[in-house]
């Protein structure tokens, strides 16, 4: 065990910064990080064990105790339980013997939640040592079960129906499928792997691509919008040696996974986009964050990186132009929802608690080990590569005025053709639900743009996706007549923010437990309309978190309010204001009773 | 022309009548309050039942018996208004350390085990009979039960907190809480 930590500490030079996967590589190795783990790594890195600890314990795909041979991370998302989580999960427990949050007592087999793992298109889907399982059925889950009983390896329990495309590369020999629904022109259009490379080698300064990208007013695409080209100047002109190009890929809005389909059938596509903001930059390093539920891509993208340094675009002299030098590491993460933040992703790539900073100073002037640095979304680096090959002019003839080109969507839902569609911007929401077979009468409401986002109901499906109207990360969950918006999406996702607030700032880590709380009570049919009010009201309070998903973390209560009044007002109506529902004498002194009456 | 009193009523559930101690600290401000008011149902002039209906009533103690939440839902019924005073009506308070204890182990250890009691208790009763409160599995704030309309915080709060937000409430001025009176270190 020594050794193997040695190994892995070694690996990384013994290097604090790269806390996250000295600490995954070993969990690989050992299968858990325990309290004499820890104290080994204190010692060999030099740091107390309780910095350890605290990176840790902030993810929770980091175990302290043993979690099984197997793990098995079921899916809580909203779109998994439509498609029938709950047999899922119960023939899971069935056939395993245990209850979810346990494990088996021989140590072979452990269940556990998880918060959305990006494979809404396939759902009810798990991650099993790290594995992605998509489209379960309670017979798949028991074979699954009795396979590991049996002894059987990944490999064998995962077979051989490998998805399409990418997904069936020898390195990823993975069971998920793309889905792409609708290939647009931009990113899923034809592509030659350095072409955009040997362009600016040729013919570009940094700041001509700088001045193509803000002609373009290519926007970031993780959903906050901020204009790429803006960014990268400010970068290019930051004080600063050594700069860094960062791509978020910690896609972890429930709903969304474009950045899973694009990872998979166009990494090249991603990374050249790296390259270019490298050279726009003055940067010689890029870091893909990878969030850990897409860990199983990692082997793969290690392989597509080394193809491309062989190929010359990737390493030194690229292009064979000396002095233009870059390379990328794979970064990847623990499981936690915040580091999508830019800020927070930074200190998770820094080895710590993925909390985000507080701004000013901003990541492009001091980001990674403080020096100036530039995140940007999978989709955005991609754009950014054709914008480079065919031009601002021909990128602007698409999209609206103020949202330019296209948007690469996750569908998710009640529809026919759940999957990834690349549309351009000014689309209508019932254009898209057309396009995914989703029968508008049969829709009670949109998620748009994750549970950050907003819920809208059926006379909102005439706008239009675009920063003007409808503003998105990219991801709509469509939801039928037949669920119960307020149990099925909306306590769901407070519970996921619940889950998933860092904790750094009062009204997030509170108030998403009083809301989720609140929103159980109006579930359970104890709400009075005071809650309503109050849950409308307190909203206010989360524009004081330090990051924008804290400050989002109440939406899916209050747009669901704003939009569907008339469901919450009902599950109330019966309710006295004066008394509390939820109070019930009988059940409260039932306790006292019973001791007596044993004795 | 002399204005309608308003009508108090008041009660002490899971206290320990230390609100009400500190409200008697008013000193000689009750004599301007009973210009203004006229008490109920109150341990102050020991009139055990409502006889009319009363514009504001005041909870010392969360519930922490079936006895207390009857009270309470009774004040709620015959008061328009409705205060939480003190720490123990708006959290539970000390009484509320049970919380996270077994009932049957509380019971034990205050009848049974408990250093106290445990010599003089040789048959091992713990009290049980109709005529007494049953106990509720936890202790709770009054605002888990009833709908409370306002919050006035302190262990005990201070008189002039108490002072001030009565006579704000019965004149309908504004409520003057200065830093000396809310501060509670």
């Amino acid at each position: 065990m020594g050794n193997t930590i040695n190994a892995v500490i070694k690996k990384y030079n013994g290097d604090e910064t790269r806390l996250m996967d000295i600490l995954l590589d070993i969990q690989t190795e050992l299968g858990y990080i325990s309290d004499w783990t820890i104290e080994q790594i204190s010692k060999a890195l030099d740091i107390p064990a309780v910095e350890i600890i605290q990176t840790l314990s902030f993810y929770h795909f980091f175990h302290r105790e043993p979690k099984g041979k197997y793990t098995i991370y079921l899916n809580d998302s909203v779109v998994s339980n439509f498609n029938g989580k709950d047999e899922v999960k119960k023939a899971f427990e069935e056939e395993a013997g245990i209850k979810f949050g346990q494990v088996t007592p021989d140590g072979l087999i452990g269940l556990f939640e998880t918060s959305c793992i990006g494979m809404s298109d396939q759902e009810p889907a798990a991650l099993i040592n790290e594995q992605p399982f998509p489209s379960l059925t309670p017979e798949k889950a028991k074979k699954i079960i009795r396979m590991m009983k049996d002894g059987k390896s990944i490999e064998d329990i995962k077979g051989n129906k490998y998805g399409e495309g990418n997904n069936s590369h020898y390195l990823m020999r993975s069971l998920v499928n793309n889905n792409i629904q609708e290939r647009g022109p931009v990113i899923f259009s034809d592509y030659t792997p350095g072409e955009a490379i040997k362009k600016i080698v040729k013919e570009l300064s940094s700041t001509d691509i700088i001045e193509e990208i803000k002609k373009s007013y290519l926007r970031g695409r993780g959903g906050a919008g901020f204009p790429t080209g803006l960014k990268w100047e400010i970068a290019r002109k930051a004080q600063g040696d050594i700069k860094y190009i960062f791509c978020n890929a910690d896609e972890g809005e429930p709903g969304t996974f474009k950045d899973r389909v694009i990872l998979t059938e166009l990494p090249k596509l991603v990374f050249e986009g790296m390259v270019i903001a490298g050279y726009a930059v003055g940067a010689k390093y890029g870091i893909l964050y990878l969030r850990n539920e897409y860990r199983y891509m990692r082997d793969y993208l290690e392989h597509v990186l080394q193809e491309m340094r062989d190929d010359g675009l990737l390493g030194k002299f690229i292009g064979g132009k000396k002095g233009f030098d870059f390379d990328i590491r794979i970064q990847c993460g623990a499981g936690a929802y915040v580091c999508g933040e830019e800020s927070a992703l930074i200190e998770s790539a820094e080895g710590k608690r993925g909390e985000p900073r507080d701004r000013p100073p901003f990541p492009v002037e001091s980001g990674y080990l403080n020096k100036p640095t530039v995140v940007n979304n999978v989709e955005t680096f991609c754009t950014a590569v054709k914008i480079i090959l065919y031009g601002s002019e021909w990128y602007n003839r698409m999209g609206t005025k103020e949202s330019r080109g296209t948007k690469v969507l996750s569908v998710s839902g009640d529809c026919e053709r759940p999957g990834i569609y690349e549309v351009e911007w000014g689309f209508s929401v019932n254009d898209i639900l057309r396009k995914a077979g989703a029968k508008t009468h049969e829709i009670l409401a949109v998620q748009v743009g994750g549970p950050s986002g907003s819920c809208i109901s059926e006379k909102e499906f005439g706008r239009v996706l675009a920063y003007e109207d409808l503003a998105t990360g990219g991801s709509l969950i469509i939801i039928g007549k037949k669920r119960n918006l307020i149990k099925d999406v909306v306590l769901n996702f407070q519970h996921f923010f619940m889950e998933e607030s860092c904790g750094s700032c009062v009204p997030c880590r509170v108030l998403t437990v009083v809301y989720k709380k609140i929103i159980e009570k109006i579930v359970r049919g104890e709400g009075k309309s005071s809650d309503i009010e109050n849950l409308q009201k307190w909203s206010v309070y989360m524009k004081n978190n330090r990051c924008g998903l804290g400050q989002t973390a109440t939406n899916p209560t209050i747009t669901a309010i704003k939009n569907f009044k008339y469901l919450f007002d009902e599950s109330v109506k019966n309710n006295s204001e004066s008394f509390n529902t939820s109070f019930n004498e009988d059940e409260a002194v039932k306790e006292y009773i019973e001791i007596f009456n044993k004795k | 022309m002399t204005k309608k009193k308003k009508i108090i009523a008041t009660a002490s559930l899971a206290g320990c009548f230390g609100c009400h101690m500190s409200f008697l600290d008013i000193d000689e401000r009750i004599l301007n309050l009973i210009e203004l008011v006229e008490f109920n149902k109150s341990p102050i002039n020991d009139i055990k039942k409502f006889t009319k209906h009363c514009d504001i009533g005041i909870i010392e103690g969360g519930c922490c018996n079936d006895e207390n939440v009857h009270v309470l839902k009774e004040f709620r019924k015959n008061c328009d208004i409705l205060i939480s005073l003190g720490e123990c009506a708006i959290m539970g308070g000390l009484p509320a350390m049970r919380n996270g204890i077994p009932l049957k182990e509380c019971l034990e250890e205050a009848y049974i085990n408990g250093p106290t009691v445990k010599d003089v208790n040789p048959q091992k009763i713990i009290p049980f009979d109709p005529d007494i409160p049953k106990i509720l599995n936890k202790v709770y704030p009054c605002h888990e039960i009833v709908k409370i309309d306002y919050f006035l915080p302190g262990c005990p709060p201070r008189a002039d907190l108490i002072w001030n937000a009565l006579y704000a409430l019965v004149t309908g001025n504004e409520l003057l809480i200065p830093y000396e009176v809310f501060k509670y270190d």
